[in-house]
């Protein structure tokens, strides 16, 4: 356009160095440092693969606790929460608009709360004495007899973290989903009608979801951000880090554990590094699964 | 008698939505308890958050809680004023800032031929997927080296460039067609006349929902007041509400831990009920491929 080709350069050049400084450098600072030796006060010091060897073979708490958490942690909360917006997002398009917004603030709310502000309200609801909601509610039912400490009993702490990462999953994907499948072209049900399709699952199967791949990949995209955001929860739920015998530790917990209690940097960058790692991968089966073929 | 094809987007009740309303309503009540519990639990007396057995809805409602918690606040040497002075700050600059590079690199990214386009969408949409805390060691380092720690700029610049919200814009500026920019050329406007006369009106939608994914981030942040600053009266009122949060346990800390979970989700559920159809507007142009 008119030969002034530095003008694309400068409209993002603002954008494009905080995205560098804050985005780009410290993900390629992490995977520099997870080869060193670091303790924050002394200069990194280059070890090559030891922290990732010692990650396999020496990290008993990692292979034992964090690995299958996370994996548990994430297989559950990633799809479970992706299908359950799907769903609820096709359902919600074929309500009137009044009743689909009211809906859709309900079930988007818990997101907006993101984890952190919401950690009080579990944290009394799981209470561990008779005074807890839940307790109270069992007790009464007569499920159990005696208070349960949730929040302290190994056996429930992950499983207490994965309803509440999957009653506050419903966030942006979901909204995007909603507006995916509100936003097919009518004429392709109606040709898919002629075409031979007999009920809904069929229409859902051949022509909602083919139709709003890009959305569905959106969605999938950031149910894993979530996913992996909301790892913190245990922390907050429980109150300390480690969490009880490490029954709630996720990797972003092992990494805040290592960096920032123990000040090994180098083994937490290590630990960052394989994160990102696990992340692209998803991301990547996902794009596999949704992209145009 | 073939299948009549589905409704979607139906414009009136018909008995057949009937069967998802039996299936919504109750799970809605689900997900809404949590919150219904929260402003309950933030009105209710002392001898009501003890109450044995425990009551969901409270029966007296005062504003004992508020009043607590700003005492408290008080007596720890910082006001709560000063926590949310700079929550506002930090957030209302963020969310400003952030738009402002997100619309113009969009603008550049969607309508401008130029090297390096391909791997810079390509850069941004890997960087989606970016999860802040899997990073915060090095960005924590970038932060002290670049010496903003215990300021507000170490607030702010971390959370300036956010993928997603660049992303739906880029996403929404392709919609605008290239015959209304050419036209302008042709009137002898320059880039910046299009990007404010032009662009910027045009993609309201897309604006509004960056500004509302902004601010939910900014202002439910932790990991700058935490990790970036090391003096009490510069942090922000989502760090000082956690850390109400971590002593529910001590009485009457629950009542005001739930006040300030209220201070905190209010803002983020006004926000997005006033803008929430400029969202769903965004929303339909965010697919990726």
């Amino acid at each position: 356009m008119k030969g002034n080709k530095k003008n694309p350069y400068l409209f993002l050049l603002p954008y494009l160095s905080l995205f560098t400084l804050f985005i780009i450098v410290p993900v390629l600072m992490a995977i520099f440092l997870s080869f060193t030796n670091f303790n924050t006060i002394e200069a990194p010091d280059f070890i090559g693969f030891l922290n990732y060897i010692n990650l396999i073979t020496q990290d008993e708490i990692f292979m034992q606790y964090v690995l299958p958490n996370t994996i548990l942690f994430a297989v559950i909360v990633g799809p479970g929460g992706y299908i359950l917006s799907f769903i609820l997002a096709w359902i919600l398009a074929q309500l009137t608009r009044i009743p689909r917004t009211i809906f859709a603030l309900i079930f988007y709310s818990p997101s907006m709360t993101a984890g952190i502000a919401m950690a009080v309200v579990w944290r009394v609801i799981f209470s561990g004495n008779q005074l807890g909601y839940a307790n109270n509610i069992l007790m009464n039912m007569g499920v159990i007899t005696e208070p349960i400490i949730w929040l302290q009993d190994t056996r429930y702490i992950l499983l207490i973290m994965i309803v509440v990462a999957l009653w506050s999953s419903m966030g942006v994907g979901f909204l995007a989903m909603m507006s995916g499948v509100l936003n097919i072209d009518e004429s392709l049900y109606e040709a898919g009608a002629i075409d031979g399709v007999k009920n809904r699952f069929q229409e859902l199967i051949y022509i909602t979801i083919p139709s709003m791949r890009p959305q569905m990949l959106f969605g999938a995209v950031m149910a894993i951000v979530g996913t992996f955001s909301s790892g913190a929860v245990g922390v907050q739920l429980t109150g300390a880090n480690p969490t009880p015998s490490y029954a709630g530790q996720l990797m972003v917990n092992h990494i805040e554990d290592y960096g920032f209690i123990r000040f090994e940097m180098g083994y937490a960058a290590a630990l960052s590094v394989i994160l990102l790692l696990i992340i692209y991968l998803f991301a990547y089966i996902s794009k596999k699964l949704f992209s145009e073929t | 008698m073939a299948f009549k094809s589905s409704g979607i987007n139906p414009k009136r009740f018909h008995r057949s939505q009937l069967k998802f309303y039996i299936f919504l309503v109750p799970f809605s009540i689900f997900m809404a308890l949590p919150i219904v519990f929260i402003v309950n639990h933030a009105f209710k007396p002392l001898d009501e958050l003890y109450a044995f057995p425990p009551r969901f809805f409270v029966q007296q409602p005062t504003t004992e809680n508020f009043r607590n918690l700003f005492q408290l606040a008080e007596s720890s040497g910082i006001p709560l004023s000063r926590y949310l002075f700079n929550s506002i700050f930090v957030t209302v600059l963020v969310v400003i800032l952030s738009i402002a590079l997100s619309t113009l690199a969009g603008y550049a990214l969607s309508k401008k031929q130029f090297k390096g386009k391909k791997l810079l969408l390509e850069m941004n949409n890997t960087a989606l997927m970016f999860v802040p805390i899997a990073v915060m060691i090095p960005r924590f380092l970038t932060v002290s080296l670049i010496g903003i720690e215990d300021t507000f700029l170490a607030h702010i610049l971390p959370l300036i460039a956010m993928p997603v919200g660049l992303f739906l814009i880029k996403q929404f500026i392709d919609q605008i067609p290239d015959s209304l920019i050419e036209a302008a050329v042709m009137d002898g406007a320059n880039d910046l006349k299009i990007y404010w006369k032009i662009i910027l009106p045009l993609i309201k939608p897309a604006i509004a929902t960056a500004a509302i994914l902004a601010f939910q981030l900014v202002w439910n942040d932790l990991e700058t007041s935490t990790l970036y600053t090391t003096s009490e009266n510069m942090r922000t009122l989502a760090f000082f509400m956690s850390t109400l949060a971590a002593q529910t346990n001590v009485v009457v800390g629950q009542g005001m831990a739930a006040v300030a979970s209220l201070i905190m989700f209010v803002p983020n559920l006004v926000l997005f009920i006033i803008l929430q159809s400029k969202v769903m507007n965004t929303m339909a142009h965010s697919g990726l491929k």
